[in-house]
């Protein structure tokens, strides 16, 4: 397998969803949205930026799949981390109250 | 196997980067990407914990930590997230350049990214000076300057300098947001600061001429921790800048 080299359009193109995307948080920061919109809207796009940056700017999409266990991996720990610890502090108030 | 029957193994044209102990570049570059990965990995998980630690607390003091973002420099934020976004659009230009073999596009982009990078860290420190300006250094770090931002009144002139508390929040909470904000910031910009080493190291040898198609390997991986670092920042920023902006007006 030899190395893919992404075109200098594809770059160009990741780059200014970037852009846009910095722009929407800006924006969707400043309204006042019912409930936790706000946060979800803003960590949406966010997730949205990481992964066009990983796909693209670090080539992911065009690695092996070894590459692709190995940072899959990282979500995965990631995610035993925060619903470990949230299982906890988040059900602290059922008993007592 | 008698040792003298082994063949010395015939490297075609070897390439002079080439070690001794990978078969072919091929291999030598899959290997340092898969390197680079699993230290993104760990550093993934140093960076969740604190992400953990933001969550939580953020949870339990909602109002304060709306309180304590507000209190930060939107414009800064935002103008040092299109910063490192740019950063990495030329970080990647230069890999591409030494993929292709454009050395002097290659040296260009490397410079810019050097130069955005530092501009990030400039614009940190000017950030930073406001915090210390206005007593919001957590605890008592800064000798002679412990934690003590001075409180809006309501009904008072509005003074970007004191602290506009919500409903709910506490000077007290609103320096837990500053511990988490430091620790956060603080420890990006480290990184920062050695991403701007690892790419001067890069320039160096890139100047000399060493990378180009069939060997970029350092190049390739010092963009996927720069890139990495972009991407902390990504969330870094409306998580630190924006969790309350809509609830003052």
């Amino acid at each position: 397998m030899s190395e893919h080299i992404v075109s200098l359009r594809i770059y160009v193109t990741i780059f200014l969803a970037l852009l846009v995307g910095t722009a929407l948080t800006v924006v969707a920061g400043l309204q006042d949205f019912p409930g936790n919109l706000n946060v979800i809207i803003a960590l949406t796009i966010a997730v949205v930026k990481a992964t066009l940056v990983v796909l693209y700017f670090m080539h992911v999409r065009y690695s092996s799949r070894l590459i692709w266990v190995v940072f899959t991996s990282a979500l995965f720990w990631l995610a035993i981390l925060f619903v470990f610890t949230f299982s906890d502090y988040l059900t602290r108030g059922w008993l007592s109250g | 196997m008698n040792l003298a029957d082994a063949v010395p193994i015939e490297h075609e044209a070897s390439h002079p980067a080439l070690q001794h102990h990978f078969e072919n570049l091929e291999q030598q570059r899959e290997a340092g990407a898969l390197g680079m990965w699993v230290f993104l990995v760990t550093e993934i998980m140093f960076f969740g914990g604190m992400f953990l630690a933001y969550t939580l607390y953020r949870t339990q003091y909602p109002a304060a930590f709306a309180s304590a973002s507000n209190h930060l420099d939107l414009t800064l934020g935002a103008v040092n997230t299109v910063v490192l976004i740019l950063s990495s659009f030329t970080m990647a230009l230069a890999v591409y350049s030494a993929q292709v073999g454009k050395r002097t596009n290659q040296i260009i982009c490397l410079v810019f990214t050097i130069v955005l990078g530092l501009t990030f860290l400039g614009v940190k420190a000017v950030e930073y000076r406001d915090k210390y300006v206005d007593s919001l250094i957590p605890g008592k770090l800064i000798p002679g300057r412990p934690f003590k931002p001075e409180v809006q009144e309501h009904g008072t002139p509005y003074d970007k300098h004191k602290l506009h508390l919500l409903p709910g929040a506490t000077v007290k909470n609103v320096e837990m947001f500053y511990w988490i904000y430091f620790a956060m910031t603080g420890m990006h910009a480290v990184h920062m600061i050695i991403g701007v080493g690892l790419l001067s190291v890069i320039l160096f040898f890139a100047w000399r001429g060493r990378y180009g198609p069939e060997y970029h390997n350092p190049v390739e991986i010092s963009g996927l921790y720069w890139h990495f670092v972009d991407i902390i920042w990504i969330f870094l920023f409306p998580l630190l800048y924006l969790l309350g902006r809509h609830l003052e007006h």
